[in-house]
């Protein structure tokens, strides 16, 4: 249930999210979500693709410094306090979350946010008993 | 004035006779007294009683930095721990720092030559003295000290830093005489300047600026905002620190006080001789030091060597300012920067070796700055914005610790840094000296 996210190391440089954005384009490869942490000189740039692997080996062949990271994409009520009680969940069972973004596209009327956890199987376990939709590696694919 | 008129204004003819003298005496004292320098000298087929003339200084091996981490601490000292009465450090190229140590002849000597350096800028006995170098293990503050204390100057031992309070200091007692880094005198210009003070006012007339490299166009820079004569001294703690040369009040090159501190500009990959007026590697044989006598000791700094006799009646030769250095140390902030030491740091951190580049640069009116980039190799890569923060924050603070100097680390790119024949460059010195 977990997905992988390609992450990349950025300096804080004209051109370089383009260049990143057209190898992987010019490569088939998808971008469904992606989000920049940057700090004053350098940043991460995350990625959920179609083929995380494919895109790792692809930005190491032109020298990025590129590593694969678990992730959990959930489906979240489009409707105000959506979020709110998705995070009330983390909240009481004490899990940390380091990250979170969201996906640009549906595939129901949900919203799509993307986890990123210290402890990403014990989210998992929690989120399940609590009935919230994960989106899986398929779901992702059809979009 | 000339403060020891005898010894720097002699015949170099005559000299010769005294320099002769005082090689044969130093090489069989360090065979007698150091086993280090007695074996390396059996081991180049040197027999003490061979040496007779200051000619045959050329038979001599070299000593180099090598020799000093080999011996770390105090296996060049040539005389029991006991009769030391100083030591003082400064950075060596890896983990252990360069080790001298002093008896208390060789503090009179140091006394001495910072005498004839203080002179030799212009000081006269009575004047006040703002000792602005930093006291402690680094040789400039205490050295300066010993050296106005024998010329009988009023000192204010400032020590380094703290500069508003050294203008306070300047503005009240008003010493004739500054001794510190060139830089942090221009950078104390732009304090006074924020202070509502007016530089060119100051009652400092006199500058004894070193420790690290100078041009001519800071002098003039020097000279114009501050409204002194600003000269060059030059030492290194292996020798003796500084006072082993110095300018006269011409500013046509130092002074090298070659009595003492028996000099050869070699060319640093043959080691012979390089043609007189020639650039090459200075080499330095202190003749008289007691402690720890050094036999050729190759000093990595190149400069060209000037046989004419001076206006000023000196008839020591005068070396050039340091044109650059045979190794790639660099010289920040009066502190001695190998980039093997960072490499050092970077090793023991995440036990990878990440190519890295040190960047010094200075902006007008400021002190210098170094910069450290840092590629991130996947072995240290975090998706996570804070890892890699405190990744960054604990380079600069072991950096740190090691320099005893403020840095800037920053992650780059991998291959962001230029590489020529596969070797990144290590060092990118963009100081308009």
């Amino acid at each position: 249930m977990k997905l992988t996210q390609v992450s990349v190391f950025l300096e804080n440089k004209k051109g370089r999210l383009f260049e990143v954005c057209s190898l992987l384009g010019k490569n088939k490869i998808n971008i469904r979500a992606l989000s920049v942490a940057e700090s004053e000189e350098f940043g991460v740039l995350r990625l959920v693709v179609n083929k995380p692997q494919e895109a790792v080996r692809i930005l190491k062949k032109r020298s990025f410094v590129a590593s694969l990271t678990d992730i959990v994409a959930v489906e979240v009520e489009d409707k105000p306090g959506g979020l709110a009680s998705i995070l009330k969940i983390f909240d009481k069972s004490n899990i940390n979350v380091e990250y979170m973004y969201g996906f640009v596209e549906k595939f129901s009327d949900k919203a799509i946010l993307v986890f990123r956890f210290d402890d990403p199987d014990k989210a998992i376990g929690i989120l399940t008993r609590n009935k919230v939709n994960i989106v899986g590696k398929k779901d992702v694919l059809s979009l | 004035m000339i403060w020891n008129e005898r010894m720097e204004c002699m015949d170099p003819e005559d000299l010769l006779g005294i320099q002769s003298e005082r090689l044969e005496d130093i090489v069989q004292y360090v065979y007698d007294n150091c086993p280090s320098y007695r074996k390396k000298l059996d081991a180049h087929g040197v027999n003490p009683a061979a040496i007779k003339d200051i000619k045959d200084i050329e038979k001599l091996p070299f000593t180099n930095k090598d020799d000093m981490r080999q011996n770390y601490p105090f296996g060049l000292f040539s005389r029991p721990l006991k009769e030391i009465t100083e030591i003082h450090v400064s950075s060596g190229t890896t983990g252990n720092p360069t080790v001298v140590g002093y008896t208390q002849e060789d503090i009179k000597l140091w006394s001495e030559v910072m005498a004839r350096a203080f002179a030799c800028a212009g000081a006269l006995p009575g004047d006040m003295i703002q000792i602005a170098y930093g006291y402690g293990l680094f040789t400039g503050g205490l050295g300066s000290h010993y050296g106005a204390l024998e010329m009988g100057l009023t000192i204010i031992p400032a020590s380094s830093g703290q500069t508003k309070r050294q203008l306070k200091l300047m503005n009240d007692f008003k010493p004739r005489i500054l001794a510190c880094t060139p830089s942090y005198c221009l950078y104390m210009a732009e304090e006074a300047r924020e202070m509502g003070m007016d530089p060119k006012k100051s009652s400092w007339e006199i500058g004894v600026f070193g420790a690290e490299p100078w041009s001519e166009s800071m002098r003039k820079e020097i000279e114009a905002t501050w409204n002194l004569l600003a000269t060059d001294i030059y030492g290194l703690s292996e020798i003796i620190g500084p006072g082993v040369a110095q300018e006269c009040v011409h500013k046509k090159g130092l002074h090298i006080f070659w009595d003492l501190f028996y000099p050869e500009v070699i060319n640093s990959k043959t080691g012979k001789p390089v043609k007189e007026g020639e650039y090459g590697e200075l080499t330095i044989t202190t003749l008289t030091k007691r402690g720890m006598p050094l036999l050729r000791y190759r000093t990595r700094d190149i400069v060209a060597i000037n046989y004419d006799k001076c206006r000023c009646g000196r008839t020591s030769p005068r070396i050039t300012k340091i044109k650059g250095r045979t190794d790639d140390m660099i010289i920040v902030r009066g502190i001695n920067v190998f980039p093997s030491q960072i490499e050092h740091v970077l090793l023991g951190i995440e036990g990878t070796k990440p190519h890295y580049q040190l960047v010094v640069d200075r902006k007008a009116g400021e002190l210098d700055e170094l910069e450290v980039l840092v590629e991130v190799e996947e072995k240290i890569f975090s998706d996570e914005i804070k890892q890699l923060r405190i990744l960054e924050e604990k380079i600069t603070r072991e950096i740190e610790s090691v320099l005893g100097i403020f840095v800037k680390v920053k992650l780059v790119e991998p291959k962001s840094i230029a590489r020529s024949e596969g070797k990144a460059k290590r060092v990118v010195d963009k100081r308009v000296l």
